[in-house]
């Protein structure tokens, strides 16, 4: 009983970092209809920005997130404007094309300025674990389980109840009427792409203190997103959100109980039978046709 | 206009003619290198860069081989073993080096092997561990790392100082990992203890609390850990959060300790290593004084200390494939491969000399390198009391 209790909450903390990337990607490709490769890269680039600003600059450690998340959302804004925005209208795979040398520029520009050497983050955390009955977790990951649910909250909250996220809805439905009423379509979509990147970068710098920096790590991390994202269902926070929690505990759950060596076979075993028997995910709700 | 661009492509064009690097690689003796200089295990394959460079640079100085300088080619197999097939493929057929150095992790040295076969020429493995590497019968394979086997041979004679009754093993799900797995595995239940949990991860996983809550439930004393640095960095941290208390050894000689205790801080405290190159104790080291010249050119270069125990590697291997080259009087494939199995010459580990081993008429070749364990102590390396003493 206990060891089940240490999974299931071993299995929630990993899920909420799958939650956390999945929401910047489903965002980008649900809305703008872009498949992201470079999402990844995002998330390593924050990683490095938060670890550049804490060893560099020695800035305080809670102030080097929103610096992440900043630096990604510039870095996002600019691979919009100078990379998607003369590429709007052509086919979703020539934009895909685009999106994979953006992974692998980034990829190798991070192996460049960093080397391969695997970087750890100072953060001002015990390493000492808080002790819950028979279970136990680090300070860090609870703080990154909590920042996490605000950042997944907050995105949502934007999306559906402001002026701005009502604008990147329109747009991304109807883009004539929406530049009709007003809205300028352009900066949407910058807007848009910036957004999901800088919510890979928090993810980047609020993971990247729980595991390692590599150049390499964003490989791993866009995996996980595309999952969840397939889970989920494209474009849908929550599903998002829950399929990040759903897959965690079952990657969880199955390496505990079935076989360590076949982890991620278990997850993406679901993700097969999602898409046999749910193909617009664990959480789409009924949609209007026609 | 369109003249001057003409002129100027042209000038471009020779200039490009006259920089081709051909006046200085055709008189210099080259060396492939297959290393991962990126992905999971970047931090191991550059150090054994850094390490094979050294070495270059001191043979260099020494006057070369032959009497011609000698060139390392360096490829990154991307801790990948299909890329470390295509690098011997690029370094053979285009590059025609005579002997190769490589490729680090075991899997991604036998995915290189079949084309070492294929066209006929010798590689020196300076860091894999998987026993089959030896054992398939592919006669271009000479190894100065040791195999699982030997390494758990070395750790037999400490068995009674740790007093292991039973040991859980998590090791990455590699031809390496698996390997070491079943060579230490065996050597438990020789000795009479017996083995618990068996656990495996992904090389580039990084959250292995499954794993860890499994083996907190088992009820054995130690934890055999078999896995890059970067991996171990992660479970001791973990397992720090999880309140796993056992006795952790780590197999394989990648474990940098250095790096660990400035990466994992208290969470590495009181585990052991398994080591080739003790660089905190360079004098205690078969050859003392090269080992402390090491030590030395090392830090005067600037690179990280925590590295050298896997940069020997590059170093050793290097004097290893030169020494090939020098016996057999010539840069060719065919006559390395012949001349490796007379190569007697005193590394950074010790002596390096060949033995056969694999099925008969196809034998590999096979040192036999010393082997060491270290314990993180009050956050410094120290020799156990145990093996002070012996």
């Amino acid at each position: 009983m206990d060891q089940l209790l240490q999974h299931l909450l071993n299995g929630l903390l990993l899920g909420a970092t799958y939650s956390l990337l999945g929401i910047g990607l489903t965002l980008v490709f649900g809305l703008m209809n872009v498949v992201n490769f470079a999402h990844g890269e995002f998330y390593t680039l924050g990683a490095y920005a938060a670890f550049a600003a804490l060893t560099l600059s020695s800035v305080n450690f809670f102030l080097a997130i929103p610096v992440a998340i900043v630096v990604g959302a510039l870095a996002g804004a600019i691979c919009e404007r100078c990379l998607l925005r003369p590429m709007r209208g052509q086919s979703i795979d020539t934009v895909m094309l685009v999106m994979i040398a953006v992974w692998i520029a980034m990829q190798n520009a991070e192996l460049l300025g960093w080397g391969g050497v695997a970087k750890s983050v100072p953060t001002p955390f015990s390493t000492q674990p808080l002790v819950l009955g028979a279970v136990s977790v680090a300070p860090l990951r609870v703080f990154v389980f909590v920042i996490s649910g605000l950042l997944i909250l907050g995105a949502h909250l934007l999306l559906a109840r402001t002026k701005l996220g009502r604008a990147m809805r329109a747009t991304f439905q109807d883009h004539e009427t929406a530049a009709l009423m007003g809205v300028s379509i352009e900066r949407i979509h910058t807007i848009t792409f910036a957004f999901g990147a800088g919510l890979a970068a928090a993810a980047g710098a609020l993971l990247g203190p729980v595991f390692l920096l590599y150049p390499s790590m964003g490989d791993l991390a866009s995996l996980k997103a595309f999952s969840v994202v397939i889970l989920g269902g494209l474009g849908n926070f929550a599903g998002a959100a829950l399929g990040g929690l759903v897959l965690g505990v079952a990657e969880e759950l199955g390496a505990g109980y079935v076989s360590s060596g076949y982890r991620d076979a278990v997850g993406f075993l679901m993700i097969v039978a999602v898409l046999l028997l749910r193909p617009s995910g664990l959480f789409a709700r009924a949609e209007r046709v026609g | 206009m369109k003249r001057a661009i003409r002129a100027l492509s042209l000038a471009l064009a020779s200039a490009l003619a006259m920089w081709t690097p051909s006046a200085h690689a055709q008189d210099a003796v080259k060396i492939g290198v297959i290393e991962p200089l990126s992905g999971p295990v970047a931090a191991s394959g550059n150090y054994v860069r850094m390490g094979a460079e050294i070495a270059r640079d001191w043979i260099n100085a020494k006057g070369g081989v032959l009497g011609r300088k000698i060139d390392l080619l360096i490829e990154d197999n991307k801790s990948d073993p299909k890329e470390a097939a295509t690098a011997a493929e690029k370094l053979i057929v285009r590059d025609k080096v005579p002997v190769i150095m490589g490729a680090w992790g075991s899997s991604m040295t036998l995915a290189a092997m079949p084309k070492l076969e294929e066209y006929g020429v010798p590689m020196v493995v300076e860091t894999s561990s998987a026993a089959t590497i030896t054992k398939r019968g592919n006669p271009w394979i000479f190894r100065i790392s040791p195999p699982s086997e030997m390494e758990a041979l070395g750790l037999e004679k400490y068995l009674k100082d740790f007093g292991i009754k039973q040991a859980d093993f998590l090791a990455v799900n590699t031809d390496w990992g698996r390997g070491s797995v079943g060579a230490f595995g065996d050597l438990l239940k020789r000795s009479g203890a017996s083995v618990g949990a068996v656990e495996y991860m992904d090389q580039a996983a990084t959250d292995m609390n499954a794993q860890i809550t499994k083996v907190k439930a088992g009820s054995a004393d130690t934890l055999f850990l078999t896995t890059s640095v970067e991996q171990i960095t992660l479970v001791l941290k973990q397992a720090q959060e999880q309140r796993l208390t056992r006795k952790v050894i780590t197999t394989g000689g990648s474990s940098s300790p250095s790096q660990l205790i400035k990466q994992a801080g208290a969470a590495a405290e009181g585990s052991y290593h398994i080591l080739f190159f003790l660089p905190w104790f360079p004098e205690a080291m078969p050859d003392g004084k090269l080992a402390k010249a090491f030590v030395d050119e090392w830090a005067k270069r600037g690179h990280p200390f925590e590295g050298l125990t896997e940069g020997f590697r590059g170093h050793d291997g290097v004097l290893t494939a030169v020494e090939g080259i020098r016996i057999a009087g010539k840069a060719e494939p065919k006559a390395v491969q012949a001349a490796l199995w007379n190569v007697n010459v005193m590394g950074l580990n010790g002596p390096i000399k060949f033995e056969k081993d694999g099925p008969a008429g196809k034998e590999s070749g096979q040192s036999k390198p010393s082997i060491f364990i270290v314990q993180v102590k009050d956050g410094k390396i120290a020799l156990p009391a145990f093996a002070a003493k012996k």
